[in-house]
């Protein structure tokens, strides 16, 4: 520590330094086995002594910001003269030459700049090295007294202490400041109350008779049709009759994945023996972490994988969760078949789907050991 | 007439009427019963599935089992054969990953040591155990002659059932315990519509019956399509958008930031 250091003294942290014990010198063997070299000798730069090396200098530095004039033009060439469908090949990388003739020669342009700015100061600037000293962070007293003083000053200035009305008045004004961007949050969606609850987020179209429809093509779906091993990215059919945001939102919740096992391979709990048709099981498509939709399935692990923070779900085992972030299992669809053989719903899911949220009922899903 | 009523008491009456009802009976089943989904005369002569017999003895036996039964043991996982069908043999095999040159989490793709005649024996032969999907016919794959909005309708179709294991721009992806779904980038026609078609490994199967043949063909002239678009900028690394920009931003941008700074705290050279 310098003499400068120590004329700082009046920051509390250097003063709170100086309570611990006596200074520690370069010179403590025991705490610095090691002595301070201390800074390199300054020698001064070649371009300091030699005259021809800083002319040298001085014409790379010339080069440098002359080079910039070249490519600016350069980039106004390439702008008019190289037509869009011209394209370089590099292997792999296939990039339009217009868009890299202007990138390069715009980048390089700037990128003289500064290589002239830098390698000015290098060489040529004056080389003189300095300690910039660091200071603690805290006001000295006698700052932090005229402060203190000058508040008082202009608190008895201002009349506010004889006449309390206007400083009343004025907190008033700011509190009601904010009340336009409260109002403003009422956007953010309707009050989630109970009975809002049970028929938004807790609700689906899914519903006793609906039947299973490919998602995009919205064709039925067959039992039959389905084999050992096959997985259906489904929809409720009577999703097509929306439209809009509508139809977005019960998109985003009804999603489901078909998925055929062996049924001598999986385990059905018996509470659930009538939720399936001969191994074909449903289950909604939003994984119960955030809501990703997922559909990454391995037909003979019977895992379904959750691409954003793999989540995975046991599909052959009522969905519980057996590895990743996700607290709750799959919810299950419960399906039959109708009159034609067609897959349809045998009611709404039996638990919400999708994330979880605060007031959510837990109680309801399904976990490993249940029946 | 006469001829039949004084002779309906004749001792082999009786048994020509039987002989004669059992040919009706037979012959209007022939007519009315539905035809089996693949016969087992699907195109293949019985040389043939001779001739796969053989080779499936000499390549797959050792895991599939003598008779394509499959077998489970601590060691060989060999799935069973019956009723996987001309398409699953055509797939596997030509693609290299069948047979397995040692049991893995999954076949990789290696080169094909069978000749086309040879993986059309093992197909007759594999599709004479039990019927499944037969190899699709050129006009059931070939992408060609779509409208623009059939090319619309496979990328929504690719986008709402591939792209959760093969990436938005079928790049591939991985799998738990070292599996990945292959990159789907330049593969021909046909290899795409079997795979969909069979399900290969922890692929899920999508049948011609759920996902149509003609819907299948959409998806494949999407891929097609993609693949051929310019890539301007160079590496795409998959379409995966502000991550694989912000990977050359990092490695290379920054990279060279870092040069750069060395290159203006580096001291020159010295008088002495």
């Amino acid at each position: 520590m310098s003499e400068e250091d120590r004329d700082t003294g009046a920051s509390p942290l250097l003063a709170s330094h100086d309570h611990h014990g006596p200074e520690l010198t370069d010179h403590d063997p025991a705490h610095y086995p090691v002595p301070d070299p201390g800074h390199p000798e300054h020698l001064p730069r070649l371009t300091d002594v030699d005259p021809k090396a800083a002319d040298r200098a001085t014409r790379q530095v010339a080069f440098f910001f002359g080079m910039v004039p070249l490519f600016a033009i350069g980039f106004a060439v390439v702008y008019f003269a190289v037509p869009g469908d011209w394209f370089f090949d590099f292997g792999p990388l296939r990039a339009n030459a217009r868009n890299l003739g202007l990138g390069v020669t715009f980048g390089l342009s700037l990128l003289f700049i500064g290589i002239g700015a830098v390698q000015w100061a290098r060489t040529l600037m004056s080389d003189e090295e300095m300690v910039d000293l660091r200071h603690g962070a805290t006001s000295k007293p006698e700052d932090q007294q005229w402060m203190l003083t000058e508040l008082d000053k202009t608190v008895e200035e201002s009349k506010l202490t004889r006449r309390k009305i206007i400083g009343r008045t004025l907190l008033a004004a700011l509190g009601f400041v904010f009340v336009p961007m409260l109002v403003g949050l009422a956007d953010l969606g309707p009050w989630p109350t109970k009975k809002k609850r049970a028929e938004t987020i807790e609700k689906t179209l899914w519903a006793e008779g609906v039947r299973l429809v490919n998602d995009v093509t919205f064709a039925p779906i067959k039992a039959d049709d389905i084999e050992i091993g096959q997985l259906v990215n489904g929809e409720p059919e009577n999703l097509q009759d929306l439209h809009g945001a509508e139809f977005q939102i019960e998109k985003a919740k009804a999603a489901i994945v078909v998925v055929r096992m062996d049924p001598n391979t999986i385990q059905i709990p018996a509470s659930r023996e009538d939720w399936q048709v001969g191994g074909i099981l449903c289950y909604s498509k939003i994984c119960t972490h955030v809501g990703c939709p997922i559909s990454l399935w391995e037909q003979q692990t019977h895992h379904l994988l959750c691409p954003c923070h793999q989540s995975t779900f046991d599909l052959g085992n009522s969905g519980v969760v057996i590895f990743g972030p996700a607290a709750r299992s799959l919810p299950q669809l419960p399906i039959t078949t109708d009159a034609e053989g067609y897959l349809v719903a045998r009611s709404d899911f039996t638990v919400p789907v999708g994330p979880s949220y605060f007031e959510r009922d837990s109680r309801q899903d399904f976990e490993e050991g249940d029946n | 007439m006469r001829f039949l009523s004084s002779r309906r008491r004749h001792p082999a009456a009786k048994v020509a009427l039987l002989l004669f009802a059992l040919f009706v009976l037979g012959g209007l089943y022939n007519v009315v019963a539905p035809a089996e989904r693949v016969s087992a005369d699907n195109g293949y002569s019985q040389q043939q599935v001779d001739e796969g017999r053989k080779l499936f003895a000499v390549g797959c036996a050792s895991c599939h089992g003598l008779n394509g039964e499959g077998q489970t043991t601590e060691t060989i996982q060999g799935p069973s054969l019956i009723g996987v069908g001309a398409a699953a043999v055509d797939f596997q095999v030509s693609t290299g990953r069948m047979p397995m040159s040692r049991p893995g989490e999954q076949a990789p793709v290696k080169p094909n040591r069978y000749s086309d005649e040879e993986i059309a024996a093992l197909a007759a032969y594999v599709a004479s155990l039990g019927p499944g999907p037969a190899i699709p016919t050129e006009t059931e794959y070939n992408p060609e002659n779509l409208s623009e909005e059939d090319l619309a309708r496979g990328g929504e179709l690719f986008r709402t059932n591939c792209s959760a294991c093969h990436n938005f721009q079928g790049a591939g992806g991985a799998l738990p315990d070292g599996r990945y779904a292959p990159s789907l980038i330049g593969l021909d026609s046909k290899r795409l519509y079997l795979a969909m078609l069979t399900g290969p490994q922890q692929m899920p199967v999508f049948s011609d019956e759920v996902l149509t043949p003609e819907d299948k063909r959409v998806i494949i002239g999407y891929l097609n399509e993609l693949h051929e678009r310019p890539q301007d900028g160079g590496l795409a690394l998959g379409g995966i958008g502000p991550v694989s920009e912000g990977l050359w931003a990092w490695i290379v941008g920054m990279g060279l930031l870092v040069l750069f700074a060395v290159w203006i705290t580096a001291k020159g050279a010295k008088a002495k």
